[in-house]
């Protein structure tokens, strides 16, 4: 194989020290739903090292499994050894993207998802879908069951739409709700600003209230992580600048994201380009200052929520928080200072909810799978409201409740927050 | 594979339970070692019908079958020997099939993961003890099949010791159901007890009843800091025989403790040259104080530089993290490690400690000590990388000289990993030649055509 001597490869100490304990098995969702070694930890760090050192050929079926990996990095926490087997998938997709790169990834990744204002393009027919009530129609007149099931849970993941993007009435300064204590830079991630324009107009409320001046440069860019999940880590790094060269621009304390996959690229960027001279210090900078929006809230002195949210709340940890940026204990911290609010835990909140991105679409049996775990463990709270900081986890939550004709809600844990701020005179909003 | 064969294998569990791309062969040719063989095809059967259809076809075309698990195995036991072998993969059944609460037993599919039979037991407040490093990543059936021990054993004895009854497919397909819900029975030979250890080299067991006990209340779990590993060993003894039989009595050497600190970061002293983690349980808060007190003072008056108690149940649970990554986190020093599991009576375990540090030291590679000292089953591991033909010549020969140190001791060469094929070598010595002729017998008689697990425990 000596065609692979000239591309970016998996370094040999992402794999070597791999001795097979098997411990990964135990927490990978994959794996605990098919049950062969194939879909395993193990089993991807095994066929990824047979493939680069030319044991096994670099096939189209050798590629699938580091794609059927859901990246929760459950396995790469856990190994005593320091072998990130998750990491090593995707890596992985980028060696075959430099083999034989797919034309539709340069334009989905180069093109249209950097650009926020292309994006928009693109989805106003979503937009149009519900703003002009033609969701509507098709629900009354239940014609979702004439879509196949795998189109009718996406559908149903699809969050009620803003009828215009965020980017397009957020100010550009919020200013502080009285004395300003800190500059925050918020990162306004592409799903975010799309889809769940209402909760991070909320995540600014919260900040404004306690103190922030936020700003919000319209000209971010895609974080990169569907780029690098997709296997095309070389546009991630054309991204990245971008958006330090722009967060440069603003002299801010901090720089805050409501998105979980948003946040744990960001804080990667220091990494991604440590070896570029140019970029290495701007980028350790940027990443520094990256901070999730409940991380953040928890280290700064908050003003108590008056109202009242009288209704059970669970939260499930999405993999980019708990694993990708050890963040767990402040979103539920934050949850816990609302009264009324009964919260109780989740069983097995940090297991992966199957959302992975885009799993849904291109594994839809495993994402259902894993999925149907989560809902179990849902269904043992007795919850009545589910909050989770990320827009895929929440999307892949909302279809699983829907299927299963439920009418717990799905939401961001700092919108549960602004609830409580909003209420007036300590009224109960539910 | 030979087509026909694949094709009566689709026929017998189906599609979606056969694999053979090079892909799903490269993953199915290694387990918890070093060890590695592709197998011919890899099937699983989610039935004990199933099984005893795939063993009838493989009967008949007289190819070898290896059975496996989740392949956490640490004797090449389910590793496939070169000639195209069929792989029959348990884990896809998993069934809890009958909780008696009554009678406290369990019966269950023998691809359960370990760990969910205990949580599910301990749910109706039964306990399942024994307890592998690998609870998390083995299934029952490869517990029963090496007779895995663990830390607890110390107290509660071996996977062998709770076995009730079995479901076993045999080498020409019969299925035989052995024992019952009952405690005593000695009707006819032990059956349980032959097919409990044997590897795979016997039968298939698909189905196990197991005995449970009483869940106990409380715990107790200390560490015990040494300066001194000799210290430490010399501890082991002084505890049992205080008379205090604590739940656990595992050693850990400095190497070990390093390795599991730069992996958990749970804050274990590295410079110390051994730790004691001792447990003690049972049903009386007082009682099992009183014995970790006891212990405690004991491991003191021995040269134990601190011992802490846990105070939480995080506490406690650290510190059994630490425990069972120890094995994987040796991965951090060295590309390879083997790792025996030696038994001796315990009064031998401060010279055979003694003694493993010489070898270390003769052939100038790391042996990390760590294991049950409790009940003489140590864990000497060698660390070493593989590529390097010098060091894997100089491995071999240390292996040899563990094997010696353990027999002249009067131990053995596994106490819970099996022979598999990495100890075969030594199994003369260890067992004598009437030893050795009888238990080729027994193979001959229940597997005369040899495809059961072919080349395990003895040589093909």
């Amino acid at each position: 194989m000596t065609e692979l001597n000239s591309l970016i490869v998996p370094e040999e100490s992402s794999y070597l020290n791999c001795i097979r304990c098997g411990l990964c098995l135990a927490v990978c969702p994959t794996y605990r739903e098919h049950l062969t070694e194939a879909a395993s930890p193990r089993g991807r760090v095994a066929l990824a090292r047979k493939g680069l050192e030319g044991k096994l050929d670099l096939t189209p079926n050798l590629i699938e499994q580091m794609y059927s990996c859901m990246a929760c990095m459950a396995c790469s926490d856990l190994c005593p050894v320091g072998i990130k087997p998750a990491d090593l998938a995707v890596d992985m997709r980028y060696v075959q993207e430099q083999r034989k790169p797919s034309v539709w990834k340069k334009a989905l990744f180069g093109w249209l998802i950097p650009k926020p204002g292309r994006m928009e393009g693109a989805t106003l027919p979503l937009r149009l879908y519900q703003g002009l009530g033609i969701r509507k129609l098709v629900y009354a007149l239940r014609l979702t069951s004439i879509f196949p099931r795998q189109i009718r849970d996406l559908e149903a993941m699809l969050p009620k739409q803003p009828t215009r993007t965020l980017r397009q009435t957020l100010p550009v300064v919020t200013p502080a709700r009285g004395k300003e204590n800190y500059r925050v830079g918020f990162f306004l991630g592409c799903a975010q600003n799309l889809m769940f324009a209402e909760e991070s107009a909320a995540a600014v409320r919260v900040m404004a209230r306690n103190g922030c001046t936020v700003i919000t440069p319209r000209q971010t860019v895609c974080c990169g992580m569907p780029a690098k999940g997709y296997g095309r880590h070389d546009l991630v790094l054309a991204q990245a600048k971008e958006n330090i060269a722009l967060f440069e621009k603003s002299d801010l304390t901090v720089i805050v994201t409501d998105c979980a996959t948003c946040g744990s690229t960001l804080k990667e960027y220091g990494d991604l380009l440590k070896n570029d001279p140019a970029w290495a210090e701007r980028a350790h900078a940027f990443s520094q200052k990256v901070k999730d929006v409940s991380e953040f809230l928890a280290q700064i002195p908050l003003e108590k929520p008056l109202g009242r949210i009288d209704a059970r709340v669970t939260y499930h940890d999405p993999c980019h928080l708990r694993r990708g940026q050890h963040v767990f204990q402040q979103p539920r911290n934050l949850l816990k200072q609302i009264d009324g609010l009964d919260f109780v835990e989740l069983p097995e909140a940090d297991w992966c909810c199957g959302s992975a991105g885009s799993q849904l679409i291109t594994h839809y049996e495993t994402s259902t799978k894993i999925l149907e775990r989560k809902m179990d463990n849902l269904q043992r709270t007795g919850a009545e409201i589910i909050a989770s900081g990320c827009p895929g986890c929440q999307m892949q939550l909302k279809a699983g409740i829907q299927k299963r004709g439920w009418k717990i809600q799905v939401v961001h844990p700092i919108a549960l927050l602004d609830q409580a701020y909003e209420a007036k005179n300590g009224q109960n909003d539910h | 594979m030979d087509k026909t064969i694949i094709e009566k294998l689709v026929k017998a569990v189906g599609r979606q339970g056969v694999l053979s791309t090079p892909e799903d062969l490269a993953v199915y040719s290694y387990d918890g070692t070093f060890s590695e063989g592709l197998p011919g095809v890899v099937v699983l059967p989610s039935t004990t019908d199933q099984v005893s259809a795939v063993v009838k076809i493989a009967a008949e075309a007289c190819i070898p079958i290896v059975p496996r698990g989740m392949g956490s195995g640490l004797a090449a036991g389910s590793v496939p020997l070169p000639g195209g072998s069929i792989v029959l993969c348990l884990t896809r059944m998993n069934r809890i099939l009958e909780i008696d609460t009554e009678n406290a037993v369990v019966r269950l599919k023998a691809g359960v993961v370990t760990a969910d039979l205990q949580a599910a037991v301990e749910q109706v407040g039964l306990f399942y003890p024994p307890d592998p490093s690998s609870i998390r990543h083995s299934t029952i059936g490869g517990n029963v099949a090496c007779n895995a021990g663990g830390p607890r054993c110390l107290k509660y004895g071996v996977t062998g010791d709770y076995v009730m009854g079995l479901t076993v497919v045999l080498a020409d397909g019969t299925i035989l159901r052995t024992g019952q819900k009952t405690i005593k029975d000695v009707t006819g030979y032990d059956l349980n007890a032959l097919f409990t250890g044997s590897e795979g080299t016997l039968g298939i067991v698909t189905e196990v009843l197991l005995r449970l006990v009483a869940k106990p209340s409380h715990a107790q779990t200390a560490l015990a800091e040494f300066t001194s590993l000799d210290d430490a060993s010399k501890t082991v003894n002084a505890i049992l025989t205080a008379g205090i039989v604590p739940a656990t009595l595992e050693l850990l050497d400095q190497t070990a403790l390093i390795c599991v600190e730069e992996a958990m970061h749970l804050g274990l002293k590295t410079d110390i040259e051994a730790a004691l983690l001792i447990e003690t349980d049972g049903a009386d808060l007082q009682a099992v104080q009183r014995e970790i007190q006891e212990a405690g003072r004991i491991s003191t008056e021995n040269g134990a530089r601190a011992v802490t108690v846990a105070q939480t149940e995080a506490e406690r649970s650290s510190l059994w993290k630490a425990r069972r990554s120890v094995s994987a986190a040796l991965g951090r020093k060295a590309p390879n490690k083997l790792g025996e599991d030696i038994t001796v009576p315990r009064s031998a375990i401060p010279s055979v400690v003694q003694k493993l540090r010489e070898i270390s030291a003769k052939y100038g590679l790391p042996i990390v000590i760590f294991g049950h000292a409790g009940d003489g089953n140590l864990h000497p591991n060698i660390l070493f990388d593989r590529r390097d033909p010098d060091q894997w010549r100089r491995v071999e020969q240390m292996v040899a000289e563990e094997f010696e140190v353990s027999l002249a001791a009067g131990g053995t060469l596994s106490g819970e990993h099996g022979v598999g094929v990495l100890k075969q070598p030594y199994l003369e010595k260890a067992l004598g030649p009437i030893s050795i002729r009888l238990q080729r017998q027994i193979k001959q008689a229940l597997d005369p055509q040899n495809i059961m697990n072919r080349g395990k425990i003895f040589p093909a």
